[in-house]
């Protein structure tokens, strides 16, 4: 239990000081990293409660997609980030305040909250000790869930369509393969036949 | 204290979507980081979703657990595409510039 207490304390002092430190860095690609800090030590969390398929999902989505992703664009834009931060200071004190209720307000529902005991279920589809979390939510994801599952497929294929419309940007002054014209081109198009009378040349108009 | 319960996730998960509110407030000019608050607050429903699942051992949490993870892939591509088009139209990724729509 002491373990536990400890691994846990850890991570969470982890997760919580590298969130303080994306929001407040001064250079941009270092709030990357110290965003793929706060999702590994996340994962780590999920792993240690007992939700193991969710956490290495965690680590590969957002630590090996979005977080290279941000990544990626943060050194593909070529942006001073240093004058991106004016203003920091000013909007300090505001920022602070609204954090600071907000905290309270969710510590005064959270500590005072009780779980009661006849607490109606929603669902009963239960984690049984017998099998393991990966078969588990596999058991239950592509039967009672298989709509939603297939909605959360569309929705990242609308989001992979939208991404690759919105940067697609096509060239002027490139010569592509037309297969159409190059097929549908005739003799007519490419040879001229002139009768040419001697002494006189011919006159090609190009 | 030892005993780690329930509340103890929970306020893990406060914390960071307060990180992830007062992040917002604060890097006011800077989109990228404003969406790294975004999925900061994201991963800390997730927490939630995952303490409140397994605490009543219902799987149903982790389910939904993976659907927010796929919302959450799509907003930062589709989020980070619009910026990078931004970039390349304006040459700045301001928030003041961001202001051609306005009616």
């Amino acid at each position: 239990m002491l373990a536990h207490a400890l691994v846990f304390y850890l991570f969470s002092f982890i997760a919580i000081s590298s969130s303080l430190a994306v929001i407040s860095s001064k250079n941009t690609v270092h709030a990357v990293f110290f965003l793929i800090l706060d999702f590994v030590s996340i994962s780590c969390l999920f792993i240690m409660m007992g939700a193991e398929y969710l956490g290495m999902l965690t680590l590969i989505v957002y630590v090996g997609a979005v977080a290279v992703l941000f990544l990626f664009v943060v050194m593909m834009l070529n942006v001073n980030f240093k004058d991106l931060r004016t203003g920091f200071l000013s909007y300090l004190p505001f920022g602070l305040l609204i954090g600071i209720v907000i905290i309270i307000e969710l510590g005064m529902m959270i500590g005072t909250w009780k779980y009661k005991d006849s607490f109606i279920k929603t669902s009963e589809i239960q984690i049984s000790s017998k099998v393991s979390n990966t078969e588990a939510l596999g058991n239950v994801l592509y039967t009672d869930f298989i709509h939603y599952f297939q909605i959360s497929g569309i929705i990242l294929l609308v989001a992979m369509i939208g991404a690759i419309l919105l940067t697609f940007r096509q060239k002027e002054n490139l010569k592509r393969q037309d297969i159409t014209k190059q097929v549908s081109r005739e003799r007519d198009d490419g040879v001229l036949l002139e009768e040419v009378e001697s002494f006189k040349g011919v006159k090609l108009n190009d | 204290m030892i005993d780690i319960s329930l509340g103890h996730y929970l306020f893990l998960g406060a914390i960071i979507f307060t990180i992830g509110i007062v992040g917002i407030f604060l890097n006011r000019k800077n989109v990228i980081v404003l969406l790294m608050s975004i999925e900061l607050i994201l991963i800390s429903a997730n927490i939630n979703l995952v303490a409140f699942s397994v605490y009543l051992q219902d799987i149903v949490g982790q389910v939904f657990t993976m659907f927010v993870l796929t919302v959450a892939a799509g907003e930062a591509a589709i989020g980070l595409a619009i910026l990078v088009v931004f970039f390349r139209n304006k040459g700045s990724i301001h928030v003041e510039d961001i202001n051609t729509l306005k009616g």
